[in-house]
């Protein structure tokens, strides 16, 4: 009965080694330390789509698994990139304004230098003066430590209140829904002291390092980006593989069966719903340096539902299918969207697949909710052999109970 | 000295009154049935016992320490001992009967140590066993879901035992069995009520003859009466009502 | 005097026998011929003042010619007329007196009296004392108006005199407002000032309290020694107190020039740059200037060797500080009046209060029944179906579309309207029953799964309207008779539209009431709601059911899309901005009861824009604290307002 880790999971090592070949495969194409035939800007994209997989495991995690529909983990996102992004900003307008005070006959005191990034910082808003938040920006160490603890108190936070009253279901996607929608509201602000509309900038140059070339950067992120969502992904089918997986799937199917076994289920989904939140603070560290910019657009509550439909249609439940559909959607979108996919003419009208891409998406997802609820990952069940029990029409969802079928005699 | 000591409780739900000054009580290592017609507050009354539902007033009073229940939470009920059977068979029918019973089995509970928990040899030889006592260990690699009716009902029964608790309750463990499934399960709980008290929820008579023990009454909320099966069935109330509508 | 005495003579004489000799108007030229010519603003008054109060029938006449630039003095004699271009370069001119051809002149012979602006508003003001008599009461009107936009200390006595001879009511009520308020502002006789002052108490007009508030006009004075004992003084600042810090109170005096400016940073550090000498500021390095106190040393030093001059220390600043009195001083001297003023600003300003909750209050209903008729749609689907709709916000844009497009093909606004909402009602009625047909039929008892398609549909739906209508936004017109506002006093007021949304919602209520409590269909929907199984057994089709209520939903959404898109520009973003409100509305609420979205949408419309009023600048925060709060009162209620109870529940 008892076997080894991989063996149980087969998956994993399959996806391991597909990610480091990935890597490899991009690093000898890469212009940094190969052939050149990835330029940068699409080592970028491909190392944003590693971070986009793994906040997709996240929400695997918590939605697939756990049974928790997160309409907000893009928030949680959003801030880890903020979090990286105000060290990044702070040590690269330091350098930049002791330069400029090099010249002057006196030398500056620290606190000039200070008031110099305040101004040059949060000129923009119109202010000059560093907001209490900012109070370990020139910290690489906490602001590292706060890309986690920041979301995962907040998720904590919100976690614990909704889950203490008992919020369930379509209930609390509405209420992540609008956590995150207030969280992006009030980073909208100018006194928000995130610089309002305006986000942090310039989060690609990192600080010492103006020297090193953007292709050489890219990578760097590529591969950092790739070992987070290694580790992410390993500790994710650790997590689901072992009892706490059993819990968190019995929580998903029958939750008050599971409090009648002993188990606090509120426990359990703060529990989750912060480690996956603390998860996507990392992915959002890893994901605005190679976007250049976050700001509050980031957070807005179109973001998760995008999150949600990347892993619905990859196939939740498990992990490899999130993996799949954040990379096949997110890269093809941004290949319609970008232009790069051909007009159709059609005599009378051309689409456009800039205008028309997000009409098709959605209406496949309609359809992939309809038609295929395991979505791409449900493929290799065909493969595989795997079935799924007869559950009669009942989905993975928390519904009113189990999948229990009828009793003959009720 | 009573395990569980239930007196003057009192429920209702938008002026209905569901349970009405119900008191009741079981020992240690005692089976006991408990029956009414549709609509008695059976149900309910297990609700009550196992936090489910807040009752408007009475108390419940549990073990040794005579702790009172009505401030804990359902999941700190069921870590005090208390097992619950559902009408319905609901098992994790996603995962295997062998993770089934897994999850059921008496350990710590808390997200942490489940988290680093790993199955020692002394919990798999209880699920082996456990699997045995209700005839199921062929089935421990296949998932719930594909299980029979019956084997559903009897797997949650397994989940119950598994959690070793003090108390069962045991919401018409029989429905939709056939005879000889009927059978097992009888023997089953009757095994169990030998070392716990056990409380059965039952509509069919001819099941709760064989478990052979003392029957509580419930109409209306409340206990009508309470005596052997022979004696509570003589009872002119108890015939009116069963009877008379 | 003698001024007044000739005017008065002329004036009975004009009365008596107007002869050809008496010439009063040019007689009044005559005498003021010197400033006339000059034309300055500071010196021409007296002139302007003759002319006004001379009480001649002519003086108007006067007085618009010259305003009109059209007074010439003839060269020759030095007489004034009006002169009319006529033939080449010759002028007709005009007696003012006589008002009758006094033959033509030569332009060479002619000059022209050129008032400038100033001169002209002095000319205007003059002239409204004419006006606020004149026989045609448009232009009594219009004189008031300007008045009342400019108040003038000099109209108030012709505006006194006005009084006696008005006729019209309506205007007779404004002069005598108008004097009010031109007494309280400016009357001389500060007796009658301040009894005017007083009785203005409680009156809530805006006029009022910029009538009141100049007077209350304070400005920041500096006294030697202590304050003066004339100054009318609205409070004394002492400094160092949190509303006068010590920096400000000394900078003033610097701004004054009465004290020495002190050292800042700047001044210190380009006298310490202009000192360096071998890389060494008075023999310490630069580089090590990088601290303030070593800066400070270098400065004591360059201070010690005479270099530059010495600051001002801290102590001697409170040393200076203590030599003066700082005081806000009323620009109006007399104490009587700013005590009269204050009084019945404070009077007023209770009033104003009570009138601006009132507002507010307004304000916060017809915002509460917009976030009704959005939630109405949303909370039926919900509480019969179990089904949320996402695509609900679109349902709301496709409604508000469809009113701009009849607006196009109807373009009276009143018919376009009227026709419109039971178009909206379809349109959006069917796009709901082809949307339950084809997707969330097959998904119910999967309440996630239908959040997920009909985001889906969402996503494709506001695309679609990008796509057809471009991302500009797209005007819907109110009819003319909605334009508007029905003002109850200068601060209570709600435009007709929002009224007319009241209205609306209050419709809604009670139709819905209607359908659900006495029809069939009312009767079946609420049987499928409580249990589905048991109504399908007895007859009912639950199918049929579903399909129409959600349909019923999607109608409503559309004739609210029409409504919001009355006072909102229609944009395919529309539905999404009020999707989360109507999602709280229903949550607050509670599920599966119109009186709980009755009262989740109270409560949110009125609670923010009571956070909007604690916190005006501020919008956007005032949507995160209101979701915070949404978040904390989901703690006491989590089933909303009105909770169902027991089985029905179904947990």
């Amino acid at each position: 009965m008892r076997t080894s880790f991989f063996a149980r999971n087969p998956s994993v090592p399959i996806f391991l080694v597909l990610l480091a070949a990935f890597t490899i495969g991009v690093t000898i194409l890469g212009e940094a330390y190969g052939t050149g035939d990835i330029s940068t800007s699409f080592t970028k994209t491909l190392g944003k789509t590693l971070c986009l997989c793994l906040i997709a495991v996240a929400l695997d995690l918590v939605w697939g698994y756990t049974g928790i529909l997160s309409l907000g983990h893009f928030a949680f996102f959003g801030l880890g990139g903020y979090m990286i992004g105000m060290w990044l900003m702070y040590e690269r307008t330091r350098a930049i304004v002791e330069r400029s005070l090099a010249n002057a006959p006196i030398p500056p005191t620290p606190q000039e230098i200070v008031d110099g990034i305040g101004t040059q910082i949060f000129g923009v808003v119109g202010s000059n003066e560093f907001p209490v938040v900012w109070a370990f920006a020139d910290s690489l160490f906490l602001q590292l430590l706060m890309v986690v603890a920041v979301p995962g108190l907040l998720a904590l936070v919100f976690g614990w209140l909704a889950f203490r009253s008992r919020v369930t279901g379509v209930y609390l996607s509405i209420l992540t829904q609008a956590m995150t929608l207030a969280l992006a509201l009030y980073l909208f602000q100018n006194d928000s002291g995130l610089r309002g509309n305006n986000g942090l900038s310039g989060l690609q140059n990192l600080p010492g390092l103006g020297s090193v070339p953007q292709s050489k950067v890219s990578i760097w992120f590529l591969w950092a980006s790739a070992a987070a969502l290694g580790l992410g992904y390993l500790l994710a089918a650790w997590i689901v593989s072992g009892k706490f997986g059993s819990v968190m799937r019995g929580i998903r199917d029958d939750e008050a069966r599971v409090r009648f076994l002993g188990y606090s289920v509120e426990g359990y989904k703060l529990f989750v719903f912060t480690l996956t939140a603390m998860i996507a603070g990392i992915a959002g560290a890893l994901y605005y340096p190679q976007a250049g910019i976050v700001n509050p657009a980031e957070i807005a509550p179109i973001a998760s539902i995008y999150l949600v439909v990347w892993v619905a249609i990859g196939g939740r439940g498990r992990l490899y299918g999130a993996v799949i559909g954040a990379t096949f959607v997110s890269l093809v979108s941004s290949w319609f969207t970008g232009g790069q996919a051909p007009d159709i003419p059609l005599g009378v009208y051309t689409i456009k697949w800039v205008d028309w891409w997000l009409i098709v998406l959605g209406l496949s997802f309609v359809g992939v909710t309809l038609f295929a609820p395991k979505g791409i990952g449900g493929l290799v069940d065909l493969w595989t052999g795997r079935r799924a029990p007869d559950r009669h029409g009942a989905d993975l969802g928390p519904d009113q109970g189990s999948f229990r079928e009828r009793e003959a005699g009720e | 000295m009573s395990l569980l000591e239930v007196s003057g409780v009192s429920v209702s739900f938008d002026g209905f009154k569901a349970i009405n000054n119900l008191s009741f009580q079981i020992g240690d290592a005692e089976m006991r049935a408990v029956i009414g017609p549709n609509g008695a507050g059976k149900t309910t009354f297990m609700d009550i016992i196992t936090g489910k539902t807040r009752p408007d007033e009475g108390r419940v009073i549990w073990g040794e320490k005579s702790k009172s229940l009505l401030s804990m939470s359902e999941a700190q009920i069921a870590r005090e001992g208390i097992g619950r059977k559902f009408q319905k068979p609901t098992v994790f029918e996603d995962q295997t009967v062998h993770a089934n019973l897994l999850m059921a089995l008496k350990n710590e509970r808390g997200p942490l140590s489940v988290l680093f928990w790993k199955p020692k040899p002394d919990d798999l030889a209880r699920v082996e066993a456990l699997a045995s006592e209700i005839a199921l260990s062929d089935q421990l690699a296949r998932k719930a879901g594909e299980l029979s009716h019956g084997q559903k009902q009897w797997l949650e029964i397994g989940m119950l035992l598994a959690q070793d608790p003090k108390l069962l309750l045991v919401d018409e463990p029989a429905a939709g069995m056939t005879p000889s499934e009927r059978e097992h399960t009888t023997s089953i709980l009757v095994e169990a009520a030998k070392t716990r008290a056990v409380v059965v929820v039952e509509h069919d008579m001819e099941f709760i003859r064989r478990l052979n023990c003392r029957v509580t009454v419930l109409h209306e909320g409340s206990v009508l009466a309470e005596g052997s099966l022979d004696h509570v069935t003589s009872d002119p109330r108890v015939i009116d009502v069963y009877l008379g509508r | 005097m003698r001024t007044w005495a000739t005017a008065l003579l002329c004036l009975l004489a004009g009365l008596t026998e107007a002869s050809a000799q008496d010439t009063p108007i040019q007689d009044i030229l005559q005498e003021h011929r010197e400033i006339i010519l000059e034309s300055s603003r500071r010196t021409i008054e007296p002139a302007i003042q003759a002319m006004a109060s001379s009480g001649l029938p002519q003086a108007q006449t006067v007085l618009e010619a010259w305003q009109d630039k059209n007074i010439w003095v003839r060269t020759s004699d030095g007489l004034f007329f009006r002169a009319d271009p006529a033939e080449g370069r010759s002028y007709t001119l005009t007696d003012f007196d006589t008002g009758a051809e006094a033959g033509t002149a030569d332009k060479d012979d002619l000059e022209q009296i050129k008032p400038n602006s100033g001169i002209r508003g002095l000319l205007g003001t003059a002239l409204v004392q004419f006006q606020l008599m004149d026989p045609n009461p448009a232009n009594r009107r219009s004189a008031l108006l300007s008045l009342e936009r400019r108040p003038d200390p000099e109209a108030l006595v012709p505006l006194r005199g006005s009084l006696e001879g008005e006729a019209d009511p309506a205007i007779l009520a404004r002069k005598e407002r108008l004097v009010r308020l031109l007494t309280a502002a400016f009357d001389p006789d500060e007796p009658a000032r301040i009894e005017a002052i007083r009785g203005l108490e409680g009156d809530t007009g805006v006029d009022v309290r910029a009538t009141l508030n100049p007077i209350l006009t304070t400005r920041l004075q500096v006294f030697e020694g202590g304050i003066a004992a004339e100054a009318n003084v609205a409070r004394q600042l002492r400094p160092g107190s949190e509303a006068f810090p010590v920096a400000a109170a000394y900078d003033l005096l610097v701004a004054d020039g009465l004290v020495p400016a002190r050292l800042d940073n700047d001044t210190v550090k380009s006298a310490l740059a202009a000192n360096i000498v071998d890389g060494a500021v008075a023999g310490i390095p630069v580089a090590d200037l990088d601290t303030q106190e070593a800066r400070a040393r270098a400065y004591a030093a360059l201070v010690e060797a005479g270099t530059v001059q010495p600051g001002i220390t801290e102590i001697e600043i409170d040393d200076e500080l203590a030599r003066f009195s700082f005081a806000e001083v009323y620009v109006e001297p007399s104490a009587a009046v700013t005590d009269a003023a204050r009084d019945t600003l404070r009077s007023i300003s209770t009033r104003v209060g009570i009138a601006q909750a009132i507002d507010l209050g307004l304000d916060a209903l017809s915002l509460a029944s917009i976030y009704f008729l959005a939630a109405i749609g949303l909370a039926i689907t919900f509480g019969v179906m179990g089904v949320i709709n996402m695509a609900h916000g679109e349902l709301i844009m496709m409604g508000a579309y469809t009113g701009y497009v009849t607006q196009q093909l109807i373009p009276n606004h009143t018919a376009s309207i009227l026709v419109a909402i039971p178009l909206a009602f379809a349109v959006t009625f069917a796009a709901g029953v082809l949307l339950e047909r084809l997707v969330i039929r097959h998904l119910y008892n999967r309440p996630l799964e239908t959040v997920l398609a009909t985001f889906g549909i969402s996503i494709a739906l506001q695309q679609l309207a990008k796509n057809i209508f471009g991302t500009q936004a797209r005007p819907l017109t109110a009819p003319s008779w909605l334009d508007g506002a029905w003002s109850i006093n200068d601060i209570v007021s709600i435009s007709y539209i929002r009224i007319a949304i009241f209205v609306l919602a209050l419709m809604f209520l009670a139709l819905f009431l209607f359908i659900m409590k006495r029809t069939r269909f009312g009767l079946e929907t609420r049987a499928v709601t409580q249990n589905r199984r048991m109504a399908g057994s007895m007859g009912i089709n639950p199918d049929r059911v579903n399909m129409l209520t959600f349909g019923l939903g999607s109608g409503i959404a559309g004739i609210a899309g029409v409504a919001i898109g009355l006072y909102a520009k229609v944009t395919s973003e529309l539905g999404a901005d009020y999707i989360v409100q109507s999602f709280m509305t229903v949550v607050v609420g509670g599920v599966g009861n119109i009186w709980g979205t009755l009262f989740g949408a109270t409560m949110i419309g009125f609670l923010q824009k009571g956070i909007e009023w604690a916190n005006p600048s501020n919008t956007l925060a005032a949507q995160t604290y209101m979701i915070i709060f949404i978040i904390i009162f989901i703690q006491f209620r989590p089933r909303g307002i009105i909770a169902l109870k027991g089985r029905a529940a179904g947990d």
